[in-house]
């Protein structure tokens, strides 16, 4: 509970995203535009899904602890669920949103729909990570002892590398989601609300954080990699690109001579 | 482009909430707002903070027909007084208390003589750069912090109700007011067009640098010089609002403006000018031109969204329950109708009120997440589940 776990949880947290931002987003206003409209949707998505919660709860009426317990679990499956319709929605948006961009001015370079799924991949993930952390980060600052009630004495830590699979699982979702609904292989979006609901579904193994964020992180990068080739990578191009022999690479042409 | 100075004035505005705890502790009200909040039931606060709306929004309506008529019958230097006024105390006064509360905050102790230099140096050359010349990375940081300040302001001496009721009021006005053929603002906005003067520019933030061109009149067969010349038909606005805690200080209206150029788009559809295509250094060399005065161009939005803004951010950190999701939920909400707001800017071509799109979103979504949202996210967040 003080500066050091503060900060570091927060850095595990947002620290990649915050790179991600910063690398590939944060000069380009479109791409701002797109994230933070990707991160809107995301916003409702959860608005619906507390909504249902809401009203399921007043609907049950008199709640005892076991019935809490369901209560939540029927939240959170049907807020997975309700946040990919609304990246399916916003993939339709923004097909619609390109088409017209190209209409409206053509010397413009239009975003492409590996971009779009990227930005929106990862505006998804950082409304999520933020809404899910930013209080009991802030909460860590206070004063107070973890654990004292024979809680896990590791709930920061924990929870802040949760949040970091849940961001990079998001932009890999919606990589491979975009790209499903480009090839139109319904099997795709599929596997993507099934391993959302998976991800979703560990969490509820709560304090025995071995399972839940090891196989979190084996589906992460499972999902990466899927996602890797999916946006275009190949062996090659991976390869190139850790030896520095890649076209991008600042050295490229010394390199050559 | 607009993201990053609103962001900014919102991010001053809700960390000197959270820290500062002047700023949310209740002293007093404004005149403007003379009905008290602590009442007994809750129709009466209701009632209460309806009156208060309707009295403040009638202020400055009051307020934006007197600048229009002042305008209209070209007392330039009354209206250039006034501003002058209010800058003043904005920079001076509100800043002094401000540094004031910051310091009594983290308990750092500043002798007279410092505070003196410093608040005198801060305001003098917030004075000149914005009434004047000056850098315009300095003219738009002094801009977000007398936005800022005022917002901070607002949300200090408005109660509580009032200050969402007549948020919601001030985006109905903000619409007809720009809308109807004889709203204040659009008579100020064709006026200012029909004379070719820019309109004040202390009042609004410019995103784009002030151009000398190198023509006298639109001539699209020149080579390189502006294809059009300053052209104030794209323009959103915020009504004008009030400066004032005590019952003497002179209110001055906020009339504000965004204006779209129409060549932006050929760059980017959301307005950034590129600015190496668009200037033209070379000025008389050009056979059979003339000197043009300084046309300004890229995009501008009214101190009074800022402040508006800044103000339902303000009160969402300051007395949402949800603490810091509410805030997050509110900003998203602004950004996103500000997005809308400049997409139908590009679409319709002509002035467009900057609030009601935002503002609308934001009171949704200040009052869907304190009260449906926050409870899940808590919930969830103590039994470390993620959705």
């Amino acid at each position: 509970m003080t500066a050091a776990v503060f900060f570091g949880c927060a850095f595990i947290a947002f620290g990649p995203a915050l790179a991600l931002y910063i690398f590939t987003i944060a000069t380009h206003s479109l791409r701002i535009i797109f994230l933070i409209a990707g991160a809107f949707f995301w916003l409702v998505s959860l608005l619906l899904s507390s909504l249902i919660w809401f009203v399921a709860g007043t609907i049950i009426g008199n709640k005892d602890e076991p019935l809490k317990k369901y209560l939540l679990i029927f939240g959170v499956l049907v807020s997975v669920i309700i946040q990919e319709a609304f990246r399916f929605s916003y993939y339709h948006l923004l097909k619609k949103a390109n088409e017209g961009l190209k209409t409206i001015s053509p010397f413009e370079t239009a975003l492409s729909m590996r971009l779009l799924a990227y930005v929106s991949g990862l505006g998804f993930g950082i409304m999520s990570g933020v809404f899910s952390f930013v209080n009991t980060l802030s909460d860590s600052l206070g004063p107070g002892t973890v654990g004292i009630h024979g809680d896990s004495p590791q709930f920061f830590l924990s929870s802040a590398f949760m949040t970091l699979v849940v961001i990079l699982l998001h932009v890999f979702w919606g990589v491979i989601f975009f790209d499903g609904c480009e090839k139109k292989h319904r099997c795709t979006l599929l596997i993507v609300l099934l391993t959302h609901l998976l991800v979703s579904a560990l969490t509820f193994l709560s304090p025995y954080y071995v399972i839940s964020l090891v196989s979190a992180y084996i589906i992460l990068v499972l999902m990466g990699i899927w996602a890797f080739f999916v946006a275009g990578g190949t062996c090659r191009s991976l390869k190139l690109c850790l030896l520095c022999q890649d076209k991008d690479f600042l050295l490229f042409n010394q390199r050559s001579r | 482009m607009l993201f990053v100075p609103v962001t900014l004035c919102m991010a001053v505005v809700v960390a000197t909430i959270k820290s500062v705890r002047f700023y949310t502790e209740k002293s007093g009200q404004l005149i403007y707002t003379p009905f008290t909040e602590d009442t007994p039931s809750v129709g009466q606060r209701l009632l209460n903070s309806v009156l208060n709306t309707l009295i403040m929004i009638s202020v400055i309506v009051v307020m934006t027909i007197f600048l229009v008529a002042l305008y209209k019958y070209r007392c330039y230097k009354f209206i250039h007084g006034w501003l002058i006024l209010s800058s003043l105390m904005l920079l001076f006064l509100f800043t002094y208390i401000y540094l004031g509360e910051v310091l009594k905050t983290y308990n750092v102790a500043m002798d007279y003589p410092t505070l003196l230099l410093a608040v005198w140096n801060f305001g003098a050359v917030g004075m000149v750069c914005i009434h004047w010349k000056g850098p315009l990375v300095l003219q738009q940081a002094y801009l977000i912090m007398v936005s800022a300040l005022m917002a901070l302001v607002f949300i200090k001496y408005l109660p509580e109700w009032s200050a969402w009721v007549i948020l919601g009021a001030i985006s109905v006005y903000d619409l007809v007011a720009v809308l109807c053929p004889k709203g204040p603002l659009r008579m100020l906005v064709e006026t200012a067009q029909e004379r070719n003067e820019p309109i004040f520019p202390a009042l609004i933030y410019s995103s784009a640098m002030v151009w000398t061109v190198g023509m006298a009149k639109p001539d699209p067969s020149s080579q390189g010089a502006l294809q059009l010349p300053y052209d104030p038909e794209m323009e959103t606005r915020a009504p004008s609002e009030h400066a004032s805690i005590s019952l003497l200080a002179p209110p001055h209206g906020r009339v504000v403006a965004s204006f779209w150029t129409p060549e932006e788009d050929s760059y980017d559809s959301f307005g950034e000018p590129s600015f190496p295509d668009v200037f033209e250094p070379q000025l008389p060399g050009y056979p059979g031109e003339e000197l043009e005065e300084e046309e300004e161009r890229g995009v501008k939005l009214g101190l009074g969204d800022f402040i508006f803004y800044s103000v339902l951010v303000g009160k969402a950190a300051a007395t949402g329950s949800g603490d810091w999701n509410t805030t997050l939920a509110c900003f998203v909400a602004i950004l996103i109708g500000l997005c809308l707001t400049l997409l139908l800017l590009a679409v319709f071509r002509k002035a467009l009120p900057a609030l009601p799109i935002s503002i609308t979103f934001g009171l949704i979504f200040y009052f869907s997440t304190d009260n449906l949202v926050q409870p899940f996210m808590d919930t969830l967040a103590s039994h470390q589940l993620c959705i």
